[in-house]
């Protein structure tokens, strides 16, 4: 497959097509133009409409829903004011609920992270078979979470999941994965990062697969174990990569619905921020009010980390 | 992607010296066996599992080949849930809704590309940041829409609000700016207008990325669950994300686990195919696509 510029995507534009500069500028909106503006609102107006509508639409109207104690379905509601935001800040479910979002998220990020270098270091090796490794453990990313999260709920089932079974040989009782809120959200967090594990693989090996050949034997040669060259020397270059797969693992993370929602239902002990917001609206709570609040505080957390990310984009992330 | 540096190497370098030959496979070939299994070996049991009969899943001792392997599960989870239905609302869905995104992806991002417009910055600017609004803060919203518009329960419901598509415009665009200007100059010269150019030069010439773009989409809409789940509850319209989540069991108690393995085999299976055959231009368009974030 083609390389993987994951950093440079943006900045190495190809030529642009470009009007002719020697139109004078009072001609530029001749018949031909005009023409062409039409053409371009035919061919740009209807997805650009749908993106108004459904996507930019939605976050002005949270605003408004977020200010009303409202039932869905309900034809009125009463205008709490902010009381949705103030009862989010301070009820103690509320922090629970940021309390298991922090956790979900760092562990599955950091998981992810960790194991797909490994995974990605294992790839980069020149060996037969590599290819085919790397399609197979890429594979869970483009699978359906719901599927997925069915496969591993039998795994894990306490009585006759493979896990369950394993345990039992080593003389260990299996723990109710699902009832136990804490080992609950470990259980979703574990099948997170094997589904996502292959994506962080497959970005680290194209940026392994990019460090000069020359600089690791510049460093062999100097007496660098294989340990030294990679803190030393692999780590280092890598750093954009991590960076990237960092911001794009966390705004993932956050978004995170489907194997929890059918792994555990109820959200006991795996409420993150999303899935409170849905269970707020469409779960048994029947407040949807307070359930676009959450979605505000939610979309003014990936805004500020979008910022960042634009902004250290922008300087890159050096290794000098 | 391995072999290009393999004549520079000196022969005692080669993995599979026999000097190197344990080396390369406790250091090698192990770690990369570890990763694929661990991966592989959940979704082998998955398979296995729904061929199994009842009698060897209720069981604290495992077996791992079905003794008897037969469908019944298969069978058995067609007739407790409309199974067929799900799998030609997957179909329906998938099919329509990524045929319509990606045709507007091609147009927007060709307008973008290749039409003067005095708003194109805006515009692209407008699209690169819908990329980065998580589809699952704008459900409630959209639900009391399109529940108004009485979307609820009808293909339309499920697919409308999906259709404007960011990540299709900005894979196209970045490619259609690769073009060399040179090969539509010509056709401008024989006097042919946008739609031409469009149909006649720049689609033949992106088909790859096309490809690239509509397999990603399929891949999306087909595992699409959070909007389908809000805006179907009737069998009859279900999509089988949704459609699985009515096999199981709410209340905790035990599963039916070997009718759970078949639907979890009938809504994986396709896309598993679609990515043994063409994981190139999946993996590349996942890996890309992302760079905005």
């Amino acid at each position: 497959m083609g390389r993987l510029d994951t950093s440079d995507a943006q900045t190495s534009r190809a030529p642009v097509h470009r009007p002719p500069l020697s139109i004078p500028k009072n001609r530029r909106w001749n018949r031909r133009t005009r023409r062409d503006a039409w053409v371009f609102a035919a061919f740009a107006a209807p997805n650009v409409l749908l993106i108004l509508l459904f996507t930019y639409r939605p976050l002005v109207t949270n605003f408004y829903y977020s200010t009303l104690d409202w039932t869905l379905g309900a034809a009125t509601a009463t205008n709490v004011g902010l009381g949705n935001y103030v009862e989010f800040f301070t009820s103690p479910d509320a922090s629970s609920v940021l309390g298991v979002t922090a956790i979900f998220t760092i562990t599955t990020v950091g998981g992810a992270m960790i194991l797909g270098l490994l995974v990605a270091l294992a790839l980069n090796q020149r060996l037969k078979g590599t290819t085919f490794a790397r399609a197979v453990v890429f594979a869970p990313y483009v699978l359906s979470g719901v599927g997925v999260g069915l496969v591993w709920l039998f795994i894990f089932d306490p009585t006759y999941g493979v896990l369950s079974w394993i345990l039992r040989t080593v003389g260990q009782a299996s723990p109710q994965w699902v009832n136990d809120p804490k080992l609950a959200l470990l259980m979703v967090i574990i099948v997170y990062v094997w589904k996502n594990l292959g994506y962080c693989a497959v970005v680290y090996l194209a940026g392994l697969q990019s460090v000069p050949a020359q600089l690791l034997e510049a460093a062999s040669l100097d007496g660098a174990s294989s340990l030294r060259r990679f803190t030393s020397v692999v780590l280092p270059l890598l750093s954009p990569t991590t960076f990237f797969l960092l911001i794009t693992s966390l705004l993932s993370s956050l978004q995170a619905f489907d194997i929890i929602r059918i792994m555990t239902p109820s959200g006991n002990g795996t409420s993150t921020l999303i899935f409170d917001s849905y269970l707020q609206a469409f779960g048994s709570y029947n407040r949807a009010g307070y359930s676009a609040a959450i979605s505000v505080v939610l979309f003014a957390g990936l805004l500020v980390m979008t910022a960042v990310q634009l902004r250290f984009v922008e300087r890159k992330v050096h290794y000098s | 992607m391995s072999t290009n540096t393999l004549e520079t190497t000196a022969p005692r370098d080669r993995p599979l010296s026999w000097q190197n030959l344990g080396k390369t496979i406790a250091g090698g070939y192990v770690p990369l066996l570890l990763a694929t299994l661990v991966v592989f070996v959940p979704l082998l049991w998955m398979m296995l599992s729904s061929l199994k009969a009842p009698g060897e899943i209720v069981t604290t001792n495992l077996t791992l080949l079905p003794k008897n392997p037969s469908l019944q599960n298969y069978a058995d989870a067609a007739s407790t849930v409309p199974f067929a239905r799900f799998f030609l609302n997957s179909v329906i869905v998938t099919v329509i809704g990524s045929t319509i995104k990606c045709v507007l992806a091609v147009f927007t991002a060709y307008a973008l590309v290749f039409i003067r417009f005095p708003f194109k910055r805006v515009i692209f600017l407008l699209i690169l940041v819908a990329l980065m609004v998580p589809p699952q803060v704008s459900v409630l919203p959209n639900y009391v829409l399109i529940a108004g518009m009485g979307g609820l329960n009808t293909y339309w419901g499920i697919i409308l609000p999906g259709l404007g598509t960011a990540f299709g415009t900005f894979l196209l665009r970045q490619h259609f700016l690769t073009l060399p200007p040179a090969i539509l100059e010509s056709a401008e010269i024989d006097g042919a207008g946008h739609w031409r150019k469009l149909w006649k030069i720049v689609v033949p010439v992106s088909v790859p990325s096309i490809a690239t773009v509509a397999l990603v989409t399929i891949v999306s809409e087909w595992n699409e669950y959070i909007w389908p789940l809000i805006v179907t509850d009737h069998p009859d319209m279900m999509t089988l994300p949704v459609g699985l989540t009515q096999l199981v069991n709410s209340d905790g108690s035990t599963q039916n686990w070997g009718m759970l393995m078949a639907g979890a085999v009938i809504v994986l299976l396709p896309i598993l195919l679609i990515f043994a055959a063409l994981q190139r231009y999946i993996v590349s368009g996942l890996t890309q696509g992302s760079v905005t974030g």
